[in-house]
């Protein structure tokens, strides 16, 4: 009796789900971190791999322990990060698969022009927290678990210095991106450790400059995974494999040597095998 | 004020070079927004219809719960809705997350008990003037409630039109559940969000200068047609 009622709803329920489905172009879903995306390299990469492979590429962009975290989930594809051990570990159990490097920049210590902690100019950088922590300068912290967060913890630990009980005064843990923890230390007028492809995007720099860099500690290098189909099945693996691979391919790798601002390269291409 | 002054200029060159992606992303918070406002209204208005009408055991509880959501955080919300609708969550089957259908189900959650909460306040103020006449007459409970909310439907604009406001105006559980793809699941707000964490004040502040004018418009062209309908209401 219902069915004059059902079919023509079950049909047009289909042809909208057809029709969604005819003008959904192909997409993966990436897990990336907050200095791929503010930097402007994705903006400038994604459209180059969109238009040799119709892939298109959806970047959710948040901290390494959070994009890892996605991925553990298998709430994206591919995740696009920089911390290598945390990577290893990732790949470790199981959550991702064909880890490769892709590329590196470095951190840099940015810090007031007034320079109370005088570090400017050095190129030591734990040396540069000692000095911090002794001239109770405001140091600006992350404090959200991403590779740069990382990163800075590691250099405390190098400098013997547990600034969470050293420095309840001048340190500051905002739990935020690098660019409002930027926002902060120019606020402050503190000191802050960042990637150098966010700073060079940054535009609300006041007093702010580069007081530390070329540390080889500084070194920061990124990774790509896919996440493992075994775990999650439903994960787009030919779509992502192509994706990495186009990272890693001598196309991929010069468009990600051939991205800069104001003339100054921000990522350095090191992915294995693609050097010609 | 050089920034304020720069977020004007910003706002008036965004608007007038008609930026295609601009374009998208106002259409796409709009169209969020209002999507997830109609489905709150189809739940909530009867809901609070229903709160102010009925007389069940455990409604008190019910009414404390619908108030206390009214002032549900964002983040949380977003969090819950995230879990859910995560691929590990027990919604994940239906691959969800990181898309608009994904933020109108958390703005749902967000704006319902708004909507709920303060229709039930309005419709209650109207049942105790109108109750003893609809009990005299006996008439059947669902129909009350429809014509109670037809005899209110003036103010229950405004209910409607707060939880619009909220819709509009929330970043924190649609930054959760979608993501902020560009081209995908970025709104205005989420943009203002991405922008100020670049360092770009002005573009950002451009940003929220134009989502004010955009919400203010709907709330003057609420007003007006509402008030073309009273008069014609009171023919």
């Amino acid at each position: 009796m219902t069915e004059w009622v059902w079919s023509p709803a079950a049909r047009f329920l289909l042809l909208l789900a057809a029709s969604a489905a005819a003008a959904q172009e192909p997409f993966i879903a990436v897990a990336s971190t907050t200095s791929t995306e503010e930097s402007g390299l994705f903006g400038y990469l994604l459209p180059a791999f969109t238009k040799e492979t119709g892939i298109q590429v959806r970047v959710v962009a948040v901290g390494t322990g959070q994009a890892l975290k996605i991925g553990e989930r298998g709430d994206c594809d591919v995740v696009f990060v920089h911390d290598r051990a945390a990577e290893l570990a990732f790949v470790e159990h199981g959550f991702g698969i064909d880890r490769r490097e892709v590329m590196y920049n470095d951190f840099i210590l940015v810090g007031p022009k007034s320079d109370p902690a005088h570090v400017d100019g050095g190129k030591d950088i734990v040396g540069a927290f000692h000095e911090i922590a002794a001239s109770n300068a405001p140091f600006v912290a992350r404090g959200d678990d991403s590779g740069t967060s990382k990163a800075e913890q590691r250099f405390w630990r190098e400098a013997g210095i547990d600034p969470k009980t050293a420095g309840a005064s001048w340190y500051r843990d905002t739990g935020s991106g690098m660019g409002p923890t930027l926002n902060t230390a120019a606020a402050l007028d503190g000191y802050t450790l960042s990637d150098r492809g966010t700073w060079l995007s940054f535009k609300n720099k006041q007093h702010l400059k580069i007081v530390v860099e070329g540390d080889r500690r500084l070194f920061n290098q990124y990774g790509v995974m896919l996440v493992n189909p075994a775990k999650h099945p439903h994960v787009k693996q030919d779509l992502g494999r192509k994706f990495i691979d186009w990272l890693t391919s001598a196309s991929g790798q010069k468009a990600i040597a051939d991205y800069r601002i104001n003339g100054a390269q921000l990522f350095f291409p090191d992915a294995e095998g693609s050097r010609s | 004020m050089h920034d304020l002054f720069d977020a004007f200029a910003t706002a008036w060159r965004l608007v007038q070079s008609g930026d295609p992606t601009l374009i998208a992303i106002v259409f796409l918070s709009l169209s969020i927004s209002l999507s997830a406002v109609v489905v709150a209204s189809v739940l909530g208005l009867p809901l609070g219809a229903g709160l102010a009408v009925l007389q069940f055991p455990g409604r008190n509880a019910v009414v404390v719960i619908v108030n206390a959501s009214m002032g549900l955080p964002p983040v949380v919300a977003g969090l819950v809705v995230y879990l859910l609708l995560s691929r590990s969550g027990p919604l994940g089957g239906f691959g969800l997350l990181f898309t608009p259908t994904a933020m109108v189900i958390a703005q749902v959650v967000l704006v319902t008990p708004i909507i709920a909460g303060l229709a039930r306040q309005m419709l209650e103020d109207l049942w105790r003037e109108y109750g003893d006449l609809y009990i005299l007459d006996g008439i059947g409970r669902i129909y009350t409630i429809c014509s109670l909310l037809w005899l209110g439907r003036f103010s229950l604009v405004t209910a409607v039109l707060a939880g619009m406001g909220r819709a509009a105006a929330e970043v924190g559980a649609i930054l959760i559940v979608g993501g902020n793809i560009a081209g995908v699941t970025r709104t205005m707000t989420t943009a203002i969000a991405l922008e100020t964490s670049r360092g770009d004040l002005a573009l950002a502040l451009g940003l929220g200068l134009i989502l004010l004018s955009l919400i203010l418009a709907i709330n003057a062209t609420v007003q007006f047609v509402g008030n073309a309908a009273k008069r014609v209401a009171a023919i």
